[in-house]
């Protein structure tokens, strides 16, 4: 403790704020460039969230799980995307989400006090030490990111809703378990730039061959539109 | 030590099947790579049969992280003999196509990668470290999924890979929390065994919590009901012997991950996850019982018998005591032996007619009397006929649930086995059966043969499928009593 925990607290509850309001942007961009960047910013916050709360409880893990995100994310991931994914890709605007954007405002609005509603009982049983606004926004976000999978239709977008769906979840994680071992975060880490490779070349797979990156779009598989797609299997 | 290596072995392999080559070379070494980690897998289960641990040199450091016990060795062994009887396979399945050299090889340095993730599930202990590899599996079996790069492949392997990754993402979540749960209670080790006794000082909202959100997230990379939409699709798309990977011990390597929690809940008093399991199990039994009857396609008609086969061990962990536990535990294992088989069946089949459609099938007994065999002989075995493995252990599930006196539930059960039992038979029976028609796709001029390795690896797996349903090794029987006990909390 020290003079300076209120202003860190403060500047915490803004960071969080803030990842909010990215996991708001990216249900409402139609481009597949602003969501990523959307993505980007919001794992800034997530860092700086991260860097906050180890000044505060004099945490090194902390300050490692800040420096794995300012790395990873805003520098490899586009990097990564540029590699595997098809270039022409970022430029495509889509035009028809599953539902239009006020509406999906609005339903966004309500997951978000569902958050709040769920992280109320959780932030209770650990402990007055954890209070703060990290449990609710992230499981917002990890509520958010689920449902900008749910509506999106191109590849990016919705590379972009799983791994906010991780930062949300590691917002909270980095209030709950702020000694979790270094080696699970790298890993963790890691494992978020493997998705983004592997997802990245399975959409250029389908750009290639069905082509498309509406990847939403692909609903021939049900038992009664068997018919049609059993026979291309034994190629 | 030997745990160390089991887990090399097949990284190796990996970077070795990458390396330029004759045809023959990546299949043979991954073929040698996955019978010496069945070698050692067999070693390390007899040794923990007979009480030695393994691991316990090793508990320190980054090793305390790398624990086997009964259960784990359970998961281990199947994965290493899926992986192996799946390799030998391979070898004959993925060369019957035309593919590129570098596409072969991608083939296998990507299957390799995909036993090292499932092996590394049963190995660490871990929570965070496990969900990492869970992770892993899906990641190294995505390019699987879409081998084929049809456009039904691809659409399967999409909706694989998001579903499974959304999971992923709710059961870190859940992991998290977990480990707050483990925090409040002052520490100590977070492994398996450490939440165990960590358990009944847990804040319950916390525990309860994460249960549910490690039920849901994981859950749906088993393919439990209603998230199992994407594994039909997922299981039935893929080249064969990946999907009797996928179906055979990927989802039961990732069912052991729930089931690891189940004791941990038993400790906390008041917390009902057995109830749940139950009633989950039994839901996604059902759902996938009724849906087996209207397939057209054989591979889907197994792939949803997966579903029905996960709500069951389930459905019998949640039951628990040690009757409940045992039958989980003999479950899982005829599961995965049989189901591995069934997809080597269906591969068999659809190598020599070339078509997955059920209704273009008929008397395939005659035009291929090899593949006809063996797609009766594993839609027997998975229904669960009298002489098989899967009938022992259901048998042993539905007794112990009249045991204890839970009527209803096992009742519903023994209802939904039998339709399943019913629904694969109606369609193995068209197929299988009959006079080859003309003009049919089954009744090609000259069918395809089966390759020799195919046979062989057939012949493998249709060992354990018969024999464990009448005889059962000695360490084998002791290996599956401790791994009951594991699932049984202290």
């Amino acid at each position: 403790m020290n003079a300076l925990t209120p202003f860190l607290d403060n500047l915490n509850a803004l960071a969080g704020g803030l990842f909010l309001l990215c996991a708001f942007g990216m249900v409402a961009t139609r481009q597949a460039r602003g969501c990523l960047n959307w993505f980007i910013l919001q794992s800034l916050l997530l860092a700086a969230s991260a860097f906050l709360l180890g000044w505060l409880h004099h945490s090194v893990h902390l300050f490692g799980v800040a420096l794995v995100n300012v790395v990873a994310k805003p520098v490899i991931v586009p990097w990564i995307l540029r590699r595997t994914a098809p270039a022409e890709i970022y430029t495509r605007r889509e035009i028809d989400q599953a539902l239009n954007i006020p509406t999906s405002l609005l339903i966004a609005l309500a997951l978000v006090i569902f958050a709040f509603f769920l992280a109320q009982p959780l932030a209770a049983a650990v402990g007055p030490d954890f209070r703060g606004p990290n449990v609710p926004i992230g499981i917002a976000g990890l509520l958010l990111g689920a449902y900008t999978l749910t509506v999106r239709r191109e590849a990016v977008p919705l590379i972009m809703g799983l791994l906010a769906m991780e930062n949300g979840a590691f917002l909270t994680g980095i209030a709950l378990a702020r000694d979790l071992p270094m080696l699970v975060e790298l890993a963790i880490a890691t494992d978020g730039l493997i998705i983004v490779v592997i997802v990245g070349v399975l959409t250029r797979a389908v750009e290639q061959h069905v082509g498309t990156t509406a990847v939403g779009e692909l609903a021939s598989l049900r038992e009664s539109a068997a018919e049609t797609t059993g026979r291309e299997g034994a190629e | 030590m030997s745990v160390l290596i089991i887990l090399l072995l097949p990284l190796l392999a990996a970077v070795l099947a990458c390396v330029r080559g004759h045809r023959l070379w990546a299949p043979v070494v991954t073929v040698a790579a996955n019978l010496a980690g069945l070698t050692l897998a067999v070693r390390l289960v007899w040794a923990t049969a007979a009480g030695h641990s393994a691991t316990a040199v090793m508990n320190f450091g980054l090793w305390r992280w790398i624990a086997v016990d009964g259960l784990s060795a359970l998961v281990l062994l199947l994965v290493a003999f899926v992986g192996a009887t799946a390799s030998i396979y391979s070898a004959g399945y993925m060369a019957h196509g035309d593919l590129k050299p570098e596409k072969l090889r991608l083939y296998y340095a990507n299957y390799n990668l995909f036993i090292f993730s499932m092996l590394a599930i049963p190995v660490l202990a871990e929570p965070t470290l496990v969900w990492i590899v869970v992770e892993l599996t899906t990641l190294c079996s995505a390019l699987l999924v879409s081998f084929d790069n049809t456009r039904a492949a691809l659409e399967a392997a999409w909706k694989y890979v998001v579903l499974s990754l959304m999971g992923a993402g709710v059961a870190l979540f859940g992991f998290l929390v977990l480990f707050a749960a483990m925090q409040a209670t002052g520490g100590g080790v977070y492994t398996w065994g450490g939440l165990v006794t960590a358990a009944p000082a847990m804040p319950p909202v916390l525990l309860r919590t994460a249960f549910v959100l490690i039920l849901i997230g994981l859950g749906t990379k088993v393919g439990l009901v209603p998230m199992h939409t994407w594994l039909p699709d997922a299981h039935s798309q893929a080249p064969s012997p990946v999907c009797a990977l996928l179906s055979g011990v990927e989802t039961t390597a990732v069912l052991y991950v729930i089931l690891r929690l189940l004791p941990v809940m038993q400790a906390a008093p008041g917390l009902r996850a057995g109830t749940w399991a139950m009633a989950l199990g039994l839901a996604s039994a059902g759902t996938a019982a009724f849906l087996l009857l209207q397939v057209r396609d054989y591979k889907r008609l197994f792939a949803f018998s997966t579903v029905e086969h996960m709500g069951i061990i389930l459905f019998a962990a949640g039951l628990g005591g040690a009757g409940g536990s045992q039958g989980a535990v003999m479950q899982m294992l005829s599961h995965s032996v049989t189901k591995s088989f069934c997809f080597f069946a269906a591969g068999a089949a659809l190598l020599t007619l070339g078509t997955r459609q059920i209704a273009s099938v008929r008397g395939l007994f005659r035009s291929s009397p090899a593949a006809g065999a063996a797609l009766l002989f594993g839609a027997l075995a998975i229904g669960g006929a009298p002489p098989f493995a899967v009938f022992l252990s259901e048998f042993s599930i539905i007794r112990s649930g009249l045991v204890q006196h839970r009527y209803l539930a096992t009742l519903l059960l023994v209802l939904f086995i039998t339709v399943a039992f019913f629904g694969i038979m109606r369609h193995v029976n068209r197929m299988v059966f009959g006079r080859p028609e003309a003009g049919a796709r089954g009744s090609l001029a000259a069918p395809v043969p089966l390759p020799f390795t195919c046979r062989l690896a057939l012949l493998l797996s249709a060992v354990p499928v018969l024999v464990f349903g009448v005889w059962m090794p000695d360490s084998l029987h002791a290996l599956l009593r401790q791994a009951a006990q594991t699932l049984v909390s202290p």
